[in-house]
């Protein structure tokens, strides 16, 4: 597990009500059942932690943690 | 793979909504009395949840307006603007709108949602980014999606969070900052003062979707930005017909020389059928209602004051502690918000039942928007019935039993 994937599980603790066990392939939306302004609040926390910003249009294919911690990784570089 | 199986949630909400013996949260106005009142399921029925705020869609020079326009122009376009061309009502509308406004051009689109979709997409394309307060309403959403821009969210009403967001973009391209007059959910206005000093730092351009504030605020009626004195520090406005109008449709307006292009860098201007006769003719019969008649401000803004005070008089939680035209409840959860709505509307008052993600936050809210229109003794009716089904909690044992 990566740092950045370790660090996204984190920030996504307080969005998991249902405590879900949290691994890389988890789906944001349809694993942890949170509605589509959940997940966009969750992105908004995603930017802040990693200071970056993460337009949402560029997520459409992003499903996974994995997924994101990739979107991330690849800003915080740019940046 | 049946497609429609991906409808299924809504199927099970809706059998949990009718074993708590909630039939529909939905209702059908069978006959339509007047601005404030219809018959629903048989019943008279107090409107406090249709966005009617000026009171004026049985106006009897609206509809007068409306039987002529059907009278000379025939009940539809039967086409798009650029296909068909415009009708001198069209025409007259967007003068009139834009006299009203203050505002050198104005477009007009057929519904409120499209003019939301026209613009952004009008205004920004895919080099460029959107800044949207996170409580935006959908079309809005939708909007930034078709323009193909880069579509970054800020916490709602916090300018210093979106001018931390500003410093961090990427430097390419435009920038739109997009926020309300009136968030339609809570019933909070922007903090526009606030926006407007991140504005002078950063430089981009501003869009004040006035959807809930057009006709409400201000001293001329045009919304937030006049109720603060900010109109030139706004760029572009938006707005429906389809409330303080009391028609359908919606306009884009500005003052940059270059405004009157949007309509061809804008689908939802192009590819869909202007607006009818009948609909531009009421609008623009109401819009010089709306100049001529102030007192109609005067008498939403001492029905919103009567409301909000009964409320806090009561206890209620409510969205938020300026008065509005939108007095939204904070209840506990969805079961007992879908009961409270149907004893209420059982007892005889409409308002709206918003849950998430539909709302901001996951409230439950019990949603009223007031009218000019209603009487003191509608108002006092309506808060007597939040007394007996809210603030006694009639709602919450109803959703136990």
């Amino acid at each position: 597990m990566t740092d950045t994937i370790a660090q996204l599980f984190k920030l996504l603790a307080p969005f998991n009500t249902n405590g879900t066990e949290l691994s890389p392939d988890t789906d944001i939306s349809t694993d942890l059942n949170i509605d589509s302004v959940t997940v966009m609040d969750f992105v908004m926390e995603v930017e802040d932690h990693f200071d970056i910003e993460i337009p949402l249009n560029v997520l459409s294919e992003t499903r996974t943690v994995a997924d994101l911690a990739k979107v991330v990784e690849a800003r915080v570089k740019k940046g | 793979m049946d497609l429609l199986d991906r409808l299924k949630p809504y199927a099970e909400r809706h059998a949990q909504m009718k074993a708590m013996g909630v039939e529909t949260i939905t209702v059908t106005n069978e006959q339509v009395l007047s601005p404030t009142r219809a018959i629903i399921d048989g019943r008279e029925t107090i409107l406090a949840g249709t966005n009617n705020y000026m009171g004026i869609t049985f106006d009897p020079d609206c509809i007068a307006a409306g039987k002529k326009a059907l009278d000379d122009f025939g009940t539809g376009t039967t086409g798009s603007r650029i296909a068909n061309g415009s009708y001198a009502l069209h025409v007259e509308l967007e003068q009139e709108f834009a006299r009203f406004l203050n505002r050198k051009h104005c477009i007009v689109f057929t519904t409120g949602y499209q003019a939301n979709l026209g613009m952004m997409a009008g205004l920004a394309g895919p080099r460029d980014t959107i800044y949207l307060d996170a409580d935006s309403h959908s079309s809005i959403y939708d909007g930034c999606t078709l323009s193909g821009a880069k579509l970054v969210r800020f916490r709602h009403n916090d300018a210093a969070d979106l001018d931390k967001r500003l410093a961090r973009g990427e430097g390419e391209g435009g920038r739109l900052v997009v926020l309300e007059g009136i968030y339609s959910m809570l019933g909070d206005r922007a903090p526009l003062a606030d926006f407007v000093e991140v504005k002078k730092k950063h430089g981009f351009q501003l869009l004040v979707d006035e959807a809930h504030s057009f006709g409400v605020l201000g001293p001329n009626g045009r919304g937030l930005a006049d109720e603060m004195g900010l109109d030139d520090e706004v760029d572009f406005v938006v707005g429906t017909f389809s409330k303080s109008v009391g028609a359908i449709g919606g306009f884009g307006a500005g003052n940059h020389p270059l405004f009157d292009y949007i309509r061809y860098a804008s689908r939802p201007y192009m590819f869909t059928a202007s607006s009818s006769p009948s609909s531009i003719a009421t609008s623009l019969a109401a819009i010089r209602k709306l100049a001529a008649e102030p007192q109609r401000r005067d008498r939403l803004r001492e029905n919103s004051a009567r409301l909000h005070a009964g409320f806090k008089t009561l206890g209620l939680d409510l969205g938020c502690d300026v008065v509005s035209p939108v007095i939204a409840v904070k209840c506990p959860d969805e079961s007992s918000t879908v009961a409270m709505w149907h004893e209420l509307l059982k007892a005889g008052v409409y308002v709206n039942l918003a849950l998430p993600p539909g709302t901001p936050g996951k409230l439950c809210l019990l949603r009223c928007s007031v009218s000019a229109a209603h009487t003191e003794a509608d108002i006092d009716r309506i808060i007597a019935l939040f007394s007996e089904v809210v603030a006694q909690g009639h709602g919450s044992k109803a959703a136990i039993a």
